[in-house]
Protein backbone atom coordinates (compact mmCIF):
# COMPACT_ATOMS: atom_id res chain seq x y z
CA UNK A 1 0.00 0.00 0.00
CA UNK A 2 2.06 2.90 -1.17
CA UNK A 3 0.39 6.04 0.79
CA UNK A 4 1.06 9.39 -0.21
CA UNK A 5 0.63 12.85 1.79
CA UNK A 6 -2.27 14.03 -0.61
CA UNK A 7 -4.26 10.37 0.47
CA UNK A 8 -3.72 10.92 3.89
CA UNK A 9 -5.51 14.24 3.63
CA UNK A 10 -7.85 12.97 2.11
CA UNK A 11 -8.74 10.41 4.22
CA UNK A 12 -8.75 12.76 7.08
CA UNK A 13 -11.11 15.13 5.71
CA UNK A 14 -13.31 12.40 4.81
CA UNK A 15 -13.11 10.74 8.10
CA UNK A 16 -14.50 14.20 9.89
CA UNK A 17 -16.79 15.17 7.16
CA UNK A 18 -18.48 11.95 8.38
CA UNK A 19 -18.52 12.72 11.87
CA UNK A 20 -19.69 16.16 11.24
CA UNK A 21 -22.39 15.03 9.28
CA UNK A 22 -24.21 12.77 11.84
CA UNK A 23 -27.30 14.68 13.08
CA UNK A 24 -28.42 14.87 16.23
CA UNK A 25 -31.98 14.29 16.34
CA UNK A 26 -32.56 11.79 13.67
CA UNK A 27 -29.86 9.78 14.63
CA UNK A 28 -27.23 10.15 18.26
CA UNK A 29 -30.76 10.79 20.27
CA UNK A 30 -31.93 7.70 19.08
CA UNK A 31 -29.05 5.51 20.25
CA UNK A 32 -28.66 7.10 22.92
CA UNK A 33 -25.23 9.21 21.66
CA UNK A 34 -26.92 13.03 22.30
CA UNK A 35 -25.53 16.05 24.19
CA UNK A 36 -28.22 15.35 26.72
CA UNK A 37 -27.47 11.78 27.48
CA UNK A 38 -23.26 12.83 28.17
CA UNK A 39 -23.70 14.24 31.96
CA UNK A 40 -22.94 11.34 33.72
CA UNK A 41 -21.49 11.44 37.12
CA UNK A 42 -19.38 13.71 38.11
CA UNK A 43 -15.50 13.25 39.82
CA UNK A 44 -12.60 11.55 37.45
CA UNK A 45 -14.78 9.26 36.00
CA UNK A 46 -15.75 10.17 32.37
CA UNK A 47 -15.41 6.76 30.68
CA UNK A 48 -15.20 5.76 27.15
CA UNK A 49 -18.65 6.47 25.71
CA UNK A 50 -19.07 9.68 27.32
CA UNK A 51 -15.39 10.74 26.13
CA UNK A 52 -16.28 9.48 22.65
CA UNK A 53 -19.85 11.73 22.71
CA UNK A 54 -18.15 14.82 23.98
CA UNK A 55 -15.21 14.25 20.94
CA UNK A 56 -17.88 13.43 18.52
CA UNK A 57 -19.58 17.18 20.40
CA UNK A 58 -16.52 19.38 19.35
CA UNK A 59 -16.16 17.81 16.65
CA UNK A 60 -19.40 19.10 14.82
CA UNK A 61 -19.27 22.16 16.90
CA UNK A 62 -15.79 22.89 15.35
CA UNK A 63 -16.91 22.23 11.52
CA UNK A 64 -19.99 23.68 11.87
CA UNK A 65 -19.37 26.48 13.38
CA UNK A 66 -23.23 27.62 14.32
CA UNK A 67 -24.70 28.45 17.98
CA UNK A 68 -26.61 25.36 18.86
CA UNK A 69 -30.33 25.58 18.46
CA UNK A 70 -32.26 24.72 21.16
CA UNK A 71 -33.89 21.35 20.23
CA UNK A 72 -35.85 18.54 21.80
CA UNK B 1 29.74 10.29 11.30
CA UNK B 2 29.30 13.84 9.56
CA UNK B 3 25.65 14.24 11.26
CA UNK B 4 27.65 13.27 15.19
CA UNK B 5 29.82 15.13 14.19
CA UNK B 6 27.61 18.21 13.15
CA UNK B 7 25.28 17.35 16.30
CA UNK B 8 28.46 17.36 18.03
CA UNK B 9 29.82 20.75 16.89
CA UNK B 10 27.34 22.72 19.18
CA UNK B 11 29.14 23.24 21.66
CA UNK B 12 27.57 21.39 25.31
CA UNK B 13 29.56 23.25 27.63
CA UNK B 14 26.07 25.42 28.83
CA UNK B 15 24.98 24.49 31.64
CA UNK B 16 21.77 22.12 31.05
CA UNK B 17 19.25 23.53 32.85
CA UNK B 18 19.41 27.05 31.86
CA UNK B 19 19.79 25.95 28.34
CA UNK B 20 15.98 25.23 28.61
CA UNK B 21 15.08 28.47 29.93
CA UNK B 22 15.20 31.00 27.12
CA UNK B 23 14.21 34.19 29.39
CA UNK B 24 17.50 35.17 30.08
CA UNK B 25 19.46 36.99 27.34
CA UNK B 26 22.68 34.98 28.15
CA UNK B 27 21.49 31.55 27.07
CA UNK B 28 19.09 33.22 24.34
CA UNK B 29 22.51 34.03 23.09
CA UNK B 30 23.93 30.68 23.00
CA UNK B 31 20.87 28.80 21.58
CA UNK B 32 20.65 31.28 18.95
CA UNK B 33 24.61 29.73 18.22
CA UNK B 34 23.80 26.23 19.06
CA UNK B 35 20.50 25.67 16.83
CA UNK B 36 20.87 27.75 13.70
CA UNK B 37 23.89 26.03 12.41
CA UNK B 38 22.87 26.72 8.53
CA UNK B 39 23.02 30.07 9.69
CA UNK B 40 26.24 30.57 10.45
CA UNK B 41 25.76 34.65 11.03
CA UNK B 42 28.07 35.29 13.34
CA UNK B 43 31.24 34.29 11.46
CA UNK B 44 30.62 35.72 8.35
CA UNK B 45 29.87 39.08 9.83
CA UNK B 46 32.98 39.36 11.76
CA UNK B 47 34.65 37.96 9.02
CA UNK B 48 33.77 40.65 6.45
CA UNK B 49 34.68 43.41 9.25
CA UNK B 50 37.70 42.25 8.86
CA UNK B 51 37.46 41.88 5.13
CA UNK B 52 36.37 45.71 4.86
CA UNK B 53 39.75 46.45 6.73
CA UNK B 54 41.73 45.10 3.81
CA UNK B 55 41.34 47.12 1.33
CA UNK B 56 42.74 44.84 -1.56
CA UNK B 57 39.89 42.41 -0.73
CA UNK B 58 37.00 44.82 -0.91
CA UNK B 59 38.14 47.94 -2.96
CA UNK B 60 34.17 48.59 -3.91
CA UNK B 61 32.74 50.21 -1.00
CA UNK B 62 29.41 49.44 -2.72
CA UNK B 63 30.05 45.63 -3.27
CA UNK B 64 30.50 45.89 1.10
CA UNK B 65 27.40 47.99 1.65
CA UNK B 66 25.11 45.41 -0.24
CA UNK B 67 26.46 42.37 2.04
CA UNK B 68 25.94 44.57 4.75
CA UNK B 69 22.66 44.62 3.80
CA UNK B 70 21.80 41.37 2.46
CA UNK B 71 23.08 40.24 5.90
CA UNK B 72 20.74 42.57 7.66
CA UNK B 73 17.80 41.42 5.73
CA UNK B 74 18.69 37.64 6.35
CA UNK B 75 18.90 38.19 10.02
CA UNK B 76 15.46 40.00 9.59
CA UNK B 77 14.32 36.92 7.72
CA UNK B 78 15.60 34.30 9.89
CA UNK B 79 13.62 36.17 13.17
CA UNK B 80 10.22 36.48 10.98
CA UNK B 81 10.86 32.39 10.15
CA UNK B 82 11.44 31.99 13.99
CA UNK B 83 8.26 33.63 15.14
CA UNK B 84 6.01 32.24 12.90
CA UNK B 85 7.55 28.69 13.42
CA UNK B 86 7.05 29.45 17.32
CA UNK B 87 3.18 29.85 16.68
CA UNK B 88 2.67 26.23 15.40
CA UNK B 89 5.06 24.23 17.84
CA UNK B 90 6.83 25.29 21.26
CA UNK B 91 10.56 25.17 20.07
CA UNK B 92 12.01 25.15 23.21
CA UNK B 93 10.42 21.96 23.52
CA UNK B 94 11.29 20.94 20.55
CA UNK B 95 15.26 21.77 21.45
CA UNK B 96 14.89 19.48 24.48
CA UNK B 97 14.79 16.61 21.88
CA UNK B 98 17.72 17.49 20.06
CA UNK B 99 20.39 17.81 23.24
CA UNK B 100 22.07 14.45 22.78
CA UNK B 101 25.59 13.57 22.80
CA UNK B 102 27.74 10.81 21.29
CA UNK B 103 27.31 8.36 24.58
CA UNK B 104 23.74 9.28 24.79
CA UNK B 105 23.29 7.65 21.32
CA UNK B 106 25.64 5.00 21.69
CA UNK B 107 24.02 3.83 24.46
CA UNK B 108 20.27 4.02 23.13
CA UNK B 109 21.09 2.13 20.17
CA UNK B 110 22.71 -0.36 22.02
CA UNK B 111 19.55 -0.31 24.26
CA UNK B 112 17.20 -0.57 21.45
CA UNK B 113 18.66 -3.41 19.68
CA UNK B 114 19.30 -5.70 23.33
CA UNK B 115 16.88 -4.12 25.65
CA UNK B 116 17.48 -7.45 27.94
CA UNK B 117 20.28 -6.45 30.69
CA UNK B 118 18.91 -2.91 30.94
CA UNK B 119 17.86 -2.83 34.95
CA UNK B 120 16.30 0.89 35.05
CA UNK B 121 13.76 1.93 33.01
CA UNK B 122 12.67 5.46 35.21
CA UNK B 123 12.83 8.97 33.33
CA UNK B 124 14.34 11.15 35.64
CA UNK B 125 13.18 14.48 36.45
CA UNK B 126 14.80 17.74 38.00
CA UNK B 127 12.66 19.85 39.41
CA UNK B 128 9.81 18.77 37.66
CA UNK B 129 10.92 19.06 33.97
CA UNK B 130 12.15 16.48 32.96
CA UNK B 131 16.36 15.38 32.32
CA UNK B 132 17.45 16.11 28.99
CA UNK B 133 18.67 13.48 27.06
CA UNK B 134 22.27 14.04 27.61
CA UNK B 135 21.74 13.18 31.28
CA UNK B 136 19.60 10.54 31.76
CA UNK B 137 19.31 7.39 28.84
CA UNK B 138 15.47 6.64 29.48
CA UNK B 139 14.81 10.06 28.38
CA UNK B 140 12.83 9.90 24.41
CA UNK B 141 15.06 12.01 22.13
CA UNK B 142 13.67 13.18 18.58
CA UNK B 143 17.67 13.10 17.25
CA UNK B 144 17.70 8.80 16.75
CA UNK B 145 14.32 8.93 14.68
CA UNK B 146 15.25 11.77 12.45
CA UNK B 147 18.21 10.14 11.70
CA UNK B 148 17.12 6.72 11.28
CA UNK B 149 14.05 8.02 8.70
CA UNK B 150 16.66 9.89 6.50
CA UNK B 151 18.94 6.39 6.78
CA UNK B 152 16.14 4.14 5.85
CA UNK B 153 14.83 5.90 2.83
CA UNK B 154 18.43 6.14 1.53
CA UNK B 155 18.96 2.49 2.36
CA UNK B 156 15.37 1.70 0.44
CA UNK B 157 16.98 3.39 -2.42
CA UNK B 158 19.93 1.68 -2.26
CA UNK B 159 18.06 -1.73 -1.95
CA UNK B 160 16.08 -1.01 -4.84
CA UNK B 161 18.93 -0.14 -6.48
CA UNK B 162 20.65 -3.44 -6.27
CA UNK B 163 17.69 -4.93 -7.64
CA UNK B 164 17.59 -2.44 -10.68
CA UNK B 165 13.71 -1.02 -9.69
CA UNK B 166 15.32 2.21 -9.13
CA UNK B 167 13.97 5.13 -10.04
CA UNK B 168 13.79 9.22 -7.87
CA UNK B 169 9.78 8.58 -7.92
CA UNK B 170 9.99 6.11 -5.51
CA UNK B 171 12.45 7.38 -3.02
CA UNK B 172 9.68 10.34 -2.41
CA UNK B 173 7.20 7.41 -2.66
CA UNK B 174 9.18 5.51 -0.14
CA UNK B 175 9.41 8.62 2.03
CA UNK B 176 5.90 9.81 2.13
CA UNK B 177 4.59 5.93 3.06
CA UNK B 178 6.75 6.08 6.30
CA UNK B 179 5.42 9.48 6.94
CA UNK B 180 1.99 8.55 6.66
CA UNK B 181 2.56 5.69 8.67
CA UNK B 182 4.27 7.47 11.48
CA UNK B 183 1.50 10.15 11.55
CA UNK B 184 -1.44 7.95 11.56
CA UNK B 185 0.47 5.60 14.76
CA UNK B 186 0.56 9.02 16.31
CA UNK B 187 -2.86 10.10 15.70
CA UNK B 188 -4.32 6.66 16.76
CA UNK B 189 -2.05 6.51 20.02
CA UNK B 190 -3.50 10.16 20.70
CA UNK B 191 -6.97 9.60 20.26
CA UNK B 192 -7.08 6.15 22.52
CA UNK B 193 -5.14 7.86 25.14
CA UNK B 194 -7.55 10.76 25.23
CA UNK B 195 -10.50 8.18 25.05
CA UNK B 196 -9.35 6.31 27.93
CA UNK B 197 -8.30 9.51 30.19
CA UNK B 198 -4.68 8.57 30.76
CA UNK B 199 -3.54 11.78 32.22
CA UNK B 200 -0.03 10.52 31.66
CA UNK B 201 2.29 13.46 30.52
CA UNK B 202 3.49 12.12 27.03
CA UNK B 203 3.23 14.75 24.39
CA UNK B 204 3.07 14.57 21.11
CA UNK B 205 6.32 14.85 20.49
CA UNK B 206 7.33 12.01 22.57
CA UNK B 207 4.84 9.28 21.23
CA UNK B 208 6.27 10.31 17.63
CA UNK B 209 9.62 9.71 19.16
CA UNK B 210 8.71 6.47 20.37
CA UNK B 211 7.23 5.61 17.01
CA UNK B 212 10.71 6.32 15.22
CA UNK B 213 12.54 4.10 17.20
CA UNK B 214 10.96 1.45 15.25
CA UNK B 215 13.24 2.81 12.44
CA UNK B 216 16.32 1.17 13.86
CA UNK B 217 15.17 -1.92 13.98
CA UNK B 218 14.06 -1.31 10.09
CA UNK B 219 17.69 -0.57 9.26
CA UNK B 220 18.95 -3.50 10.77
CA UNK B 221 16.63 -5.52 9.28
CA UNK B 222 17.16 -4.35 5.70
CA UNK B 223 21.25 -4.68 5.96
CA UNK B 224 21.19 -7.92 6.97
CA UNK B 225 18.41 -8.66 4.44
CA UNK B 226 20.67 -7.18 1.83
CA UNK B 227 23.88 -8.91 2.81
CA UNK B 228 22.74 -12.48 4.24
CA UNK B 229 19.66 -13.02 1.28
CA UNK B 230 15.87 -14.06 2.64
CA UNK B 231 16.67 -15.99 5.71
CA UNK B 232 18.98 -13.17 7.48
CA UNK B 233 16.16 -10.93 6.75
CA UNK B 234 13.49 -13.21 8.58
CA UNK B 235 16.40 -13.59 11.83
CA UNK B 236 16.47 -10.07 11.59
CA UNK B 237 12.91 -9.18 11.87
CA UNK B 238 12.94 -11.25 14.57
CA UNK B 239 15.35 -10.50 16.50
CA UNK B 240 14.47 -6.82 16.28
CA UNK B 241 10.94 -7.20 16.60
CA UNK B 242 11.45 -8.62 19.59
CA UNK B 243 13.62 -6.35 20.78
CA UNK B 244 11.36 -3.53 19.97
CA UNK B 245 8.74 -4.74 21.27
CA UNK B 246 10.09 -5.26 24.73
CA UNK B 247 11.50 -1.66 24.15
CA UNK B 248 7.90 -0.35 23.92
CA UNK B 249 6.16 -2.06 26.67
CA UNK B 250 8.88 -0.76 29.26
CA UNK B 251 9.14 2.46 28.13
CA UNK B 252 5.54 3.13 28.16
CA UNK B 253 4.30 0.90 31.26
CA UNK B 254 6.22 3.72 33.70
CA UNK B 255 4.00 6.79 31.51
CA UNK B 256 0.88 4.61 30.74
CA UNK B 257 -0.16 2.12 33.28
CA UNK B 258 -0.54 3.46 37.16
CA UNK B 259 1.71 2.87 39.80
CA UNK B 260 1.48 1.04 42.46
CA UNK B 261 2.76 3.47 44.99
CA UNK B 262 1.13 6.35 43.51
CA UNK B 263 -2.05 7.26 44.58
CA UNK B 264 -4.52 6.57 42.33
CA UNK B 265 -5.70 10.16 41.05
CA UNK B 266 -2.71 9.96 39.20
CA UNK B 267 -3.36 8.41 35.57
CA UNK B 268 -7.02 8.42 35.95
CA UNK B 269 -8.90 5.78 36.63
CA UNK B 270 -10.26 3.79 33.33
CA UNK B 271 -9.71 0.36 33.71
CA UNK B 272 -6.09 -1.36 33.91
CA UNK B 273 -6.96 -3.40 31.23
CA UNK B 274 -7.51 -1.36 29.09
CA UNK B 275 -4.17 0.71 29.39
CA UNK B 276 -2.12 -2.98 29.31
CA UNK B 277 -4.54 -3.75 26.13
CA UNK B 278 -3.01 0.07 24.28
CA UNK B 279 0.60 -1.30 25.66
CA UNK B 280 0.36 -4.34 23.88
CA UNK B 281 -0.89 -3.05 21.49
CA UNK B 282 1.16 -0.47 20.38
CA UNK B 283 3.89 -3.00 20.95
CA UNK B 284 2.54 -5.94 18.45
CA UNK B 285 1.85 -2.87 15.57
CA UNK B 286 5.33 -3.02 15.54
CA UNK B 287 6.52 -5.58 14.10
CA UNK B 288 3.61 -5.66 11.90
CA UNK B 289 4.66 -2.37 9.98
CA UNK B 290 8.59 -2.97 10.04
CA UNK B 291 7.32 -6.18 7.99
CA UNK B 292 4.91 -3.67 6.26
CA UNK B 293 8.04 -1.47 4.86
CA UNK B 294 10.58 -3.36 4.73
CA UNK B 295 9.07 -6.36 2.88
CA UNK B 296 9.05 -5.15 -0.56
CA UNK B 297 13.07 -4.21 -0.46
CA UNK B 298 13.96 -7.58 0.03
CA UNK B 299 12.43 -10.05 -2.20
Amino acid sequence: MAFTLYSLIQAAILCVNAVAVLHEERFLSKIGWGVDQSIGGFGDEPGIKVQLMNLIRSVRTVMRGEVKRSTV
Amino acid sequence: INWQQKARAAPPQADPVLFEDTSSSASAMNTQGYYTPGYNMGAPSSDMQGGAGMDNLFADPMANAAMMYGSSLANQGKDMVNKEISRFMSVNKLKYFFAVDTRYVLKKLMILMFPYTHQDWEVRYHRDTPLTPRQDVNAPDLYIPTMAFITYILLAGMALGIQKRFSPEVLGLCASTALVWIIIEVLVMLLSLYLLTVHSDLSTFDLIAYSGYKYVGMIFTVLCGLLFGSDGYFVALAWSSCALMFFIVRSLKMKILPSISADSMGTGSAKPQLRLYITVATAVFQPIIIYWLTSHLVR
